[in-house]
């Protein structure tokens, strides 16, 4: 009789206990939490083949993996950091705060939403089952350019092709639920205008994202139907076009880059008026500045394919348009920077993250810049020049905005403080790590070295010494924040309901850590 | 140059050193008067995003300095500035059209590839280049030749490492060549970092280029388009000749071509077949079946006691010369002269322990080879 009673107190007002709170829940906050740990997990399995990459580039000549090898860890690495770690990572953080930020009770379709995350581990797990089958794995870069991703092709692209239609089902019933609750589950007086900026970006991704994954899903379609049943969309010999590939995986492919900045984008407009003290510098233009670079997102594709052999005027539009996000972006970082303007700043962890992120994402906004620039193009294309880009606004972009996240959040969602030296220690070993990673790329891009290849000429060796030396440091950082985590949910010194100091948002007016159903009556927002 | 100096102790610390210890930083000035436009584009924009940087940076680091709690500073309640907010919109927008300019104009040269002196195709194949010379009857292909024994570092690099080839493209200095690009199986892309030349090599396309070199050299470049397991492999090398060289050149490919097909009559004997076909097999079959045959399961056949080198002899001669449709093996006819073939067959019939004893004379492929082109 006693337990009867207990696990009705529990159904009523907690989680249900063991594995089946994890299958089968609907909270927002459990949800939320089974996306960051996916996020994690993959975050370290990139992370370990990004190593073996590094390694195998610390000195010229092959030492311990084979070019057919190396091909296939470039390939998963890219897929698995893309889909596995960074996506879910901001869907994550959406979960738990989207609701608690704008005062609703939990995500619009919480089965929906139950669904979209158990998607994931299978679709990952059928897609790093084919590192074990005959012939390998995908072994194509993860752009994928048919007709190497087509007739040339291991058996196993068959299965990759099925991984990213489920990720994209995923995504995209994720992103229905995002909407679906910014939009109707406000609470009173929460207008538009009053949303806070991780929820603007985020409704603005998630548009991005419902326009995008179906053309994702109808590429590899066509891969499968070129694969299996003898069209030939991107087969030249049947009367195919491989460059029609090009372009509808860019048309996926760059407002896919903005799904994994835009919330970036959001977090780090949270997090540094909290610790400047000082009200966001034009709330509104960041609003409209988003929008715009969204909008852009959809027209610049082709400068991924400067070299294609586009005529003069298609490669002078999308120049031009190119280089006109640049605007947006600019009012973005000003904003950021009048936000610290005679503000009266402290330096937690969060905050030293989202600083980072500010210098280190424009630093890879100016190699972007520099890249739209058609001529110049030609010769940074392919080579490691863009491996430095995409890494600058990626990985101290992207992955250290959601790292500024975590740590800005933790003492929410478990209640406890995280050791402050400790996250010191990890964003400083992972600030010098992510430089000296990708800072040389630059050089040994512009000094002519391609990517994706598994052994490089002797004048390369120098600065790709250095750069996998960085790779390891930042790799092994990871487990400080690993060991952080693990520890602040542990325990430690109990966090207050506002946590900072005097932070903005209704998450801050809820007790810490966050009961398992908050706003159940919704707040009034004036 | 405090900067160079740290470098260069950092050198002579490191205890590992090369050949061509360079830690260049900055991408080299080319030769060709596009490559300099194109550099010139590239310092400027540089400079343009150096020039914000210091600004943005400037201004944060000092708010950092000076803002700071620690230091007593109290927050300011100011959050929006329309004047400011046009200015920072404008500013950069009129810095862009300043760029778009000159960008566009080089954009237009390098698109230009009218009134060329010469024209040559070059064609991508998983893992050389085929270069055909329009006109002249000169067609070639273009290996890497690093041994495998440099890759795999059982003997010590050379100072070209992964960036040396058989025959390299060979042109006149001070004329204007037209390149004509494209490919047989997946997309290659050639390029050739001194030209400021890099396309794409597409199959079933057709993509312009062009150069100018007015200095006699040897220029190396790359594949850069992922283009399979060899990619890393697959060099580009331009050797520039002044006119009169190009010319005896020219001369000296058409009397080796006229050579070849005067061989291709004789009958050679099976040393020599044996030792040819060894050479011709490590640059040519390696990459993919390997020195010692046994391919990689699962992605390439072994030929090792395989039923096609020790089966059919008919069978093995027709795959070499015209390739296996739907895998990465591929037709051999164009790119390997009679004497070559008859070699390379012959070779991979009796090596490995392959014993068949068949001999595969060159006449017969010969035979072969004008059938198909008639």
């Amino acid at each position: 009789m006693n337990t009867m009673t207990k696990v009705e107190h529990t159904e009523h007002h907690g989680p249900a206990a063991g594995l089946t709170r994890w299958l089968y829940t609907t909270n927002h906050k459990d949800i939320g939490t089974l996306y960051l740990w996916f996020s994690f997990t993959m975050f370290l399995t990139g992370g370990c083949m990004a190593l073996m990459i590094r390694a195998e580039l610390f000195q010229p000549g092959l030492q311990l993996i084979q070019p057919e090898f190396f091909n296939q860890m470039t390939t998963m690495h890219g897929l698995i950091m893309v889909f596995g770690a960074v996506m879910p990572a901001f869907v994550g953080l959406a979960n738990w705060m989207l609701p608690m930020m704008v005062g609703a009770p939990d995500m619009a379709l919480p089965r929906m939403n139950n669904w979209s995350f158990w998607i994931l581990p299978f679709a990952f797990t059928m897609m790093l089952s084919t590192l074990f089958m005959d012939g390998g794995a995908p072994n194509f870069g993860w752009t994928f350019y048919a007709p190497l991703s087509t007739t040339y092709a291991p058996p196993s692209v068959t299965y990759f092709i099925f991984a990213v239609h489920m990720m994209g089902i995923s995504s995209i019933m994720g992103a229905i639920n995002i909407i679906a609750t910014i939009l109707n589950m406000r609470a009173p007086g929460m207008t538009m205008m009053k949303l806070p900026l991780f929820v603007w970006t985020w409704l603005i991704t998630a548009f991005l994202l419902i326009a995008v994954m179906p053309v994702l899903a109808g590429v590899v379609t066509m891969m499968l139907m070129d694969i299996h049943f003898g069209t030939s969309f991107f087969n030249a010999a049947g009367g195919g076009d491989p460059v029609l590939f090009q372009h509808v995986f860019w048309f996926f492919g760059h407002p896919e880059v903005y799904i994994m900045i835009l919330p970036a984008f959001g977090i780090v407009s949270e997090i540094i008026p909290t610790f400047a003290r000082k009200r966001l510098f034009g709330y509104s233009s960041m609003v409209y500045a988003t929008s715009s670079i969204a909008f852009l997102s959809f027209i610049v594709w082709v400068h991924h394919m400067f070299t294609v052999g586009l005529h003069l005027m298609g490669e002078l539009f999308f120049m031009y348009a190119t280089m006109l996000i640049a605007v947006p972006t600019g009012v973005k970082v000003f904003n950021w920077v009048a936000t610290m303007f005679r503000g009266s700043m402290t330096f937690e962890t969060p905050m030293l993250f989202a600083i980072a992120f500010v210098v280190l994402f424009t630093i890879g906004g100016f190699s972007g810049l520099m890249l739209a620039i058609a001529p110049a193009d030609f010769q940074y294309h392919d080579t490691y020049f863009v491996v430095a880009h995409f890494h600058y606004v990626l990985v101290p972009g992207a992955v250290f905005a959601i790292m500024a996240g975590v740590y800005y959040w933790l003492p929410k969602w478990t209640g406890h403080y995280y050791p402050e030296t400790m996250g010191k220690i990890h964003f400083w070993c992972s600030f010098i790590g992510v430089n000296l990673t990708f800072f040389p790329m630059h050089f040994i891009g512009l000094a002519g070295m391609p990517r994706r290849i598994p052994d490089y000429a002797l004048q390369f060796a120098e600065f790709n010494m250095v750069a996998s030396i960085g790779a390891f440091i930042f790799g092994f950082s990871q487990l400080i924040f690993l060991a952080l985590i693990i520890k602040t949910i542990r325990g430690g010194s109990p966090a207050t309901a506002e946590v900072w100091d005097k932070p903005h948002g209704l998450e801050w007016t809820i007790p810490s850590p966050a009961p398992y159903h908050t706003f159940s009556t919704p707040p009034e927002v004036k | 140059m405090k900067v160079t100096r740290l470098i260069t102790l950092l050198i002579s610390i490191s205890s590992i050193s090369y050949a061509h210890a360079e830690w260049a930083l900055n991408m080299p000035r080319g030769v060709t008067e596009i490559s300099h436009s194109v550099f010139d584009l590239h310092m400027i924009i540089f400079w343009i995003c150096v020039v914000i940087g210091i600004v943005v940076f400037g201004v944060m680091f000092w708010s950092i300095f000076h803002h700071r709690q620690s230091r007593g500073a109290q927050a300011h309640n100011f959050h929006e500035n329309t004047f400011v907010e046009i200015i920072w919109t404008l500013v950069p927008i009129g810095i862009l059209v300043a760029m778009a300019i000159p960008a566009t104009a080089t954009l237009v040269k390098m698109y230009d590839p009218s009134d060329a002196d010469i024209d040559i195709q070059v064609t991508g194949y998983q893992w050389k280049w085929r270069y055909q010379y329009l006109g002249e009857d000169i067609d070639f292909f273009s290996n890497t030749t690093t041994p495998r024994e440099q890759i795999n570092n059982q003997s010590e690099k050379g100072e070209n490492y992964l960036l040396e080839v058989d025959n390299p493209l060979v042109i006149p200095a001070g004329k204007k060549i037209r390149f004509l690009i494209t490919s047989v199986d997946v997309i290659h892309s050639w390029w050739v970092p001194a030209f400021a030349v890099k396309k794409d090599a597409i199959p079933g396309f057709i993509n312009e280029s062009w150069t100018n070199v007015p200095e006699p050299g040897i220029y190396r470049g790359q594949c850069t388009e992922l283009c399979g397991t060899n990619h890393g492999f697959m060099p580009v090398v331009v050797d520039v000749r002044p006119q009169a060289d190009y010319e005896l050149w020219l001369a000296q490919m058409k009397n080796i071509k006229a050579q070849e097909i005067a061989s291709a009559k004789q009958s050679i004997s099976m040393e020599e077949l044996m030792s040819k076909g060894e050479a011709v097999y490590k640059t040519t079959c390696s990459a993919c079946h390997q020195v010692s045959g046994e391919g990689i399961p699962n992605v390439f056949p072994a030929l090792k006691g395989s039923s096609v080198t020790t089966g059919d002899i008919n069978q093995h001669i027709n795959i070499v010369l015209n390739g296996k449709t739907g895998s990465a093996m591929q037709a051999f006819r164009e790119q390997l002269s009679a004497v070559d073939l008859a070699a390379v067959i012959t070779y991979e019939r009796n090596a490995w322990g392959n014993a068949t004893g068949d001999k595969v004379e060159p006449a017969a492929i010969d035979e072969l080879k004008m059938a198909a082109k008639q």
